[in-house]
This record gives structure tokens, sequence and C-alpha cells, in this order.
């Protein structure tokens, strides 16, 4: 305790403050991502233009785009929009506050939302057509066939997608500090410029990334497997 | 743009009645960087504290603000205040033409000379014009001081970084060969705390209105003329009641006001 | 090869002159982005520049590693799974900042090695550095997965005709992996490109970073943004038609068969 508190000269708790914030920031931008990334693919297989055409723009432009420039295009522009729309809304004219967690994790949720997409269309088009086809000839609706069948197969098909999706935006909210949500990156440049003693920092830091890309690969394996259960296994 | 004006209006008239009707504390934003010693920095129990913020909370009590602060980077400060992130800018920022052209600044709440740093015993050419050929000079980036060294040295090379910070860094690791920076930046920031003993000051002080303008003062959007005035007279009233004095000599051994 | 990059560069410059006058009296004087045309294309350059030699340079350090992956000596394969443990597990932001800061708390020692002048005193070199080590890491996963995905049969067969070693990985099992590795390798350069912006932020002029500068001093955030962002998009375009290209050089033979190849191997995504 004493060593730590003499290495990094009493700014310990830049880590324990910046990893909270970091998996919350991970954890409040999945379910959007996922959510983006149902709608997207969805967009995508429907026989409706418009709606195909829109989801195809979504993805090419987010996944053509460095995460940087849509993170500040976010940050200052759509964020105004909204404010503006919450207000009018309310009819207030006291500007309305957007939280900068709720800024971030919307960012990221909509970035990896179109990645999210290409998972959730791979998988759709991973489960066979037999089955589709035998759902309704078992006068199934659409709707209650994806609910039965085609979503809980979807879902192992589409594990090993999204467990990578994770592995990458855990990582991608490191890209948050820039705009000063004070994630584990965000904190370690605190204690950085207050202490000058940046390896150490920096160093701490990327061992803590590297824990929780290890808990996290060891949860996508239980969920692979669980998810998996009852499916023959080649080899 | 008539447009504008007529919104503008029709919001201050909103905002005037609004403040008419109840006499509830008026809500003001602060936005700060919180990466520039002495002046606004988070100390190591993670509190935003420093010169500015002082200053700040002092003005808000003296005009009856509810006054929050928030951190933004130096390179979007002036964006996100267009952005309605935050109502105020109170990070040391000089009043320069150029940041005229698209906000409202208050009257000066401080003035300090401009310096350069080097490492200890080096020794540079500085004549105006033809000096510093070829040597790294450091500066925060959308800065007077970035203006100010590509103006006067155009054959330095001007390295631009995001926080002065880092540009301190770099120059004990060698990689800038001197920094230039508000001259109680670099000595309560940078050389007189630990690790700043491999530095020093060199050559002049600056201080040349065209670049480095009037001091420091309080920015605000263009359409809160009324924000600077409840500003300016605060700043008016700290100046007498001697808060500000008291906060000055918390921080410095001279009057960071400089000339009245 | 820096005369090259230099003569190259001249050129550009005096074409972008012209242009760029032709958008300012198109656009009028004050414009963000007429104004600044020249300087952004300049910041799109490094990047690209930056992009090539690490992309390049990567792959010629992932081989070793997917080798050494590969291998059944630990002195040889736990390095390795350790060094693409650690740059796939952190983010290239933090691995970027340690080698650039970390660097400079290190700099008498780089000093007296000789590493410092012209390596990593220079921000070009730890941001090329970092980008080299990163894109390394991802591809020599990538190729791991493909090597593993050449069948074996092949491979048996190639015994049978009497190949080992070198030969064995030259003829057969390097062309067939290549194959296969390239859509995820195409997506791994996509990605490659895209995070040479974050050099912006070790104070290069990348087209980020011009990007950034020119919003600090002109306040237009959404033109310079969108901007940037469009030219982004435009090269992203160009990088995955040029690896279609390929694709369909190196499946010509494959005309007609449909399928079967080209299925991505390890996934090479990455922030």
């Amino acid at each position: 305790m004493e060593y730590t508190r003499e290495l990094f000269q009493g700014y310990q708790w830049v880590f324990w403050a910046g990893a909270e914030i970091t998996l919350l920031v991970g954890l409040a931008s999945l379910p959007i991502a996922l959510v983006l990334g149902l709608l997207g693919a969805w967009s995508k297989l429907c026989s409706i233009g418009p709606l195909r055409g829109l989801a195809v723009v979504y993805t090419t432009v987010v996944r053509g785009v460095p995460e940087l420039v849509l993170i500040l295009l976010f940050y200052y522009g759509l964020t105004i929009l909204l404010q503006d729309l919450i207000a009018f809304l309310a009819g207030s004219s006291e500007p309305v506050d957007l939280p900068r967690f709720l800024t971030g994790t919307m960012t990221l949720g909509l970035i990896y939302g179109a990645f999210a997409t290409e998972v959730f269309r791979g998988a759709y088009l991973a489960v066979s057509r037999g089955q589709i086809e035998a759902a309704s000839a078992f006068g199934m609706s659409p709707f209650l066939a994806f609910r039965r069948v085609i979503l809980p197969q979807m879902w192992r098909f589409a594990l090993p997608g999204l467990g990578n999706l994770w592995l990458v935006l855990i990582k991608a909210t490191a890209l948050v500090s820039v705009i000063q949500l004070p994630d584990l990156m965000y904190q370690t440049n605190v204690g950085r410029m207050a202490t000058r003693a940046p390896f150490t920092f920096y160093f701490t830091a990327s061992l803590i990334y590297l824990l929780i890309t290890a808990v996290s690969l060891i949860a996508i394996r239980y969920a692979e497997q669980w998810a998996s259960r009852g499916v023959v296994r080649k080899i | 743009m008539s447009f504008l004006k007529t919104a503008a209006a029709a919001a201050l008239t909103v905002a005037i009645a609004a403040a008419a009707q109840a006499e509830d504390m008026r809500k003001v934003r602060i936005g700060t960087e919180g990466a520039y010693p002495p002046f606004n920095y988070i100390d190591a129990n993670g509190e935003l504290v420093g010169f500015d913020v002082e200053i700040a909370k002092a003005l808000c009590k003296a005009a009856n603000y509810d006054c929050t602060f928030v951190v933004q980077d130096w390179d979007g400060i002036i964006p996100g205040l267009l952005a309605d992130k935050y109502d105020a800018i109170i990070a040391s920022m000089s009043i320069t033409p150029k940041r005229k052209e698209v906000v409202d600044f208050t009257d000066k709440y401080y003035n300090t000379p401009a310096r350069f740093a080097v490492q200890r015993g080096d020794d540079f050419d500085l004549t105006e014009g033809s000096g510093l050929d070829g040597l790294r000079v450091g500066v925060q980036g959308a800065t007077i001081h970035e203006d100010f060294v590509r103006a006067t040295w155009p054959k330095a090379e001007v390295v631009t970084y995001g926080t002065q910070e880092e540009a301190n860094a770099d120059l004990v690791s060698g990689r800038v060969d001197l920094v230039m920076a508000d001259s109680v930046v670099l000595q309560e920031g940078f050389l007189k705390v630990d690790g700043g003993d491999c530095c020093e000051f060199f050559g002049l002080s600056y201080s040349d209105p065209t670049y480095h303008g009037e001091g420091a003062g309080i920015a605000i959007r263009k359409d809160e003329p009324e924000l600077v005035e409840g500003f300016n007279a605060a700043i008016v009233e700290i100046r007498n009641d001697g808060t500000y004095k008291s906060i000055n000599d918390k921080y410095f051994e001279f009057d960071a006001y400089g000339a009245e | 090869m820096d005369w090259l990059w230099e003569l190259i560069g001249q050129q550009a410059q005096a074409g972008c002159m012209a242009v760029q006058g032709g958008f300012v009296g198109l656009m009028g004087e004050g414009d963000a982005i007429a104004g600044n045309f020249c300087r952004l294309m300049a910041g799109a350059w490094l990047t690209v520049k930056l992009t090539l030699i690490s992309l390049v340079i990567g792959f010629a350090l992932a081989v070793p590693v997917a080798l050494a992956r590969l291998s059944r000596n630990p002195l040889l394969n736990w390095p390795a799974v350790a060094y693409t443990f650690y740059f796939r597990g952190t983010p290239l932001l933090v691995q970027l900042f340690l080698l650039y800061y970390g660097s400079g708390q290190f700099s008498p020692e780089l000093r007296e090695l000789g590493l410092w002048r012209g390596m990593f005193r220079e921000a070009y070199f730890c941001a090329l550095l970092t980008l080299t080590l990163n894109t390394a890491a991802y591809t020599a996963e990538i190729l791991r997965g493909a090597m593993l995905g050449v069948p074996a049969g092949e491979v048996e067969a190639a015994r049978a005709y009497g190949m080992s070693g070198v030969k064995l990985y030259r003829r057969i099992v390097f062309p067939k992996a290549m194959r296969i590795a390239l859509p995820a390798y195409s997506n791994e350069t996509v990605f490659l490109f895209q995070s040479t912006s974050l050099v912006s932020l070790v104070t290069l002029l990348d087209l980020m970073g011009v990007a950034r500068d020119v919003i600090s001093s002109t306040f237009r955030t959404f033109e310079t943004l969108i901007f940037a962002g469009l030219v982004y998009l435009a090269i992203s375009f160009l990088i995955f038609s040029i690896f279609k290209r390929v694709e369909q050089h190196l499946m010509r033979h494959l005309k007609g068969a449909g399928g079967g190849e080209g299925q991505s191997a390890a996934g090479g995504t990455k922030a």
C-alpha cells in the first residue's frame, strides 16, 4: 500500500475512478449498439427499399470514418440538435444540459450499432432457410417464427461476433476521454500531468485494460458454451 | 441574420422577463480547462481548483449567479461555448481581436506577461525575425503564444500541444528546445514544482498588445450582453471589497491584475 | 525513399495550391475549408504515408510472429502470445501515449543508448512505431488463423510429394493462407488507416490534426469535421476497392466455383 502510494504520488485513485467509468460507459453503450444492430440488420434484410438504403448508408458511413471524427462530430453537432429539441419539447428557455456520459454512450452505441448490424445480418443468414420454411409451414407468423426459431439460433451464430464487438467497444471507450468523460484514459492523463511519470501511469492503465479484456474473454467463452448447448460438436 | 437577431432579442426578452418574474438565482455554467496550473487544474483529491476557479466562484457570489463548472479541453473550449455546453469561459483566456470576432469578452480579470522557458544553461539567439532558426518551440495550440511565436520567429519550428503540461513535459525530455507560455503559468505550474528544476526562464517578458491582448477575460456568447455586464460589475466589486486581493495573495506574491 | 516522398510532396503541393485558389475564388476568402484546403490535403498525405509504412513493416513483422504463435517451442510461443495479447488487449491510444509520453520519462537513458535523436525524440517515429506494433499484432492473429485454416489434406499431399520446411510453407501454406486471410486483412487495413487519426493527439499534423487546428483557428467545427470525415470515407472506399481487385485476381482460378473459399478467418477488428 505504501509502495503504491509512493509510486503514484497520491494519484492511485485515478485508476479506480477511471476504470469504473470505463466499465459503465462500455456496459451502457452495448445495449444501444445491440438494439441499433438488430434494427439495422432487419432494415438491411427487409423488402422496404428506402429503409434498406438508409441502413446501408448508416453502416458504410460509420465504418468508413474514424471514431475520433464521429465522436467530436456527435459531441459538438448532434447534441446541440438534441438539446434544442428537448428544450423545445419541454418548452423551457433554459438550456437543457445533456450529460457527457449520455453523449459518450450514445456516440459509442451509434458507432458500434453499425458493427452489430453486420454481425446480426451474418447470423440471420447463417440460420438455414429450411428452418424458416418449416416454421412457416407450421403456420407460424413471421414474427412468431423470428422469436421462436430464428432468434434463439441467431444468438449462437452472433455470439463470436458480439464478443469481438464488446472487446473492441471497451477499448474504444478510451476515445471518449477527448470529450472529457472521466474514464480510465482521462483520469490517467490527470495523474500523469500531476506527477510527471507518464510511463508509470500509462503502463498501469494498459494493464487494467488488459485485465478487463482477459475477464471478458473468459466470460465470452462461457457464453458461447451456453449458447451452443445441445449442438452436436463435429470435432 | 435578421432572423438570428430577432431570435436573440426574443430570447433576451424571455430571459429578462424570467429574471424579473422570479427573484431566484440565474444558473450559469462555466467552462474551464482544468489542466492549467496554477490557474485551473485538478488536484490530488480530484477537485477542480486554481486562481481562475476561485475568482469565478467569487464573481458568481458577487453577481448572485448559481454557478457550476464544466471541464473542457482547450482546443474545443470556444466551440464548446458556441455549442451551448456552458455559458461563460473562465480559463485564463486572453482577450484578442481574433477571438472577439466570435465571442464577447468581459473586462480583464488579470494580466501577466509571456516568457520562454528552456533547459537550464541553454542559450539561444532571440533576434526577432531571424532568431531561433531551426529550433523547436513548444506552445499550447490555439493560444496567443502560438500566434506570437509564429509571427515573431518565423524560422522556428512551432510544435503545438493540447495542454501546456504536455509542452512542459516535452521540454523536460528534450523534444522541444524552448516553450513559450504565460510567465506565471511557467513559474507556478512548472519551474517551482517537482521536476521543474531542470529548466529556467529565458529572455525577456513579452507583452505585445497586438498578440497578447489586454489580459485574460471571461468569454461569453455574443447574444448575452447582460451576462457580460453582470460579470463586469462583479469584477469591479471583488476588486473593491478585497476579495480579489485575498485570492491573489493566496497564489502570487504580486498583483496579477496588472496596470489598472 | 525519403527523396521520393519529398518529390511527390512537392509536386502535390504545387498542384494543390492551384486547386485551392479555385476553391477560395468559389467559396470566398473566409471559408474554413477552401482557405485551408492544401493544409488539409497535406494532412491527408501524412495519414496515407503513416498507413502505408506501418502496413508494410507491420506485415513483415507479423509473419514471424504468426509462425512463433504456431510453434510448439515455448521460447517462441510464449513471447508471441504475450505480445499479441498485449497489443490486441489494450487501446491503441494508451499504447501511443505510453510510447510517446512514456519514452519522455526515460529520455536520458534513451539518449545514452543513441535512441533519442532522430528516433524517440520525434513524434513521427513514436507514432509509426506504435501503429506498426499494433497492426503487426492484429495481422499476426489473422495470419495464424489463416494458416490453421489451410486444409490438412493439402499439407499432407505436399508432404507426400516430399516437400517440407521452407518449401512447404512457401509453395503451399502461404499462398493458400493469404487467400483465406485476405477479407480479414482488408478490414484490418481500413481500421489501421482510420486509427492513424489518433496521432493528432501527439502533436502530429495528419488530416485529423490539421482539422483540429483549423477548427481552433476558425471555430468552424461542423464543416471542418464533416470535410475530414468525407476524405476519410473516400480513402476507406479506395482501400476496399483495391482489396476487392486483389481478391478477384487471387480467386480467378475459382471462377464459377462460387463461395467456399475466401471465408474470413480470425476477426481482425479493433478500435
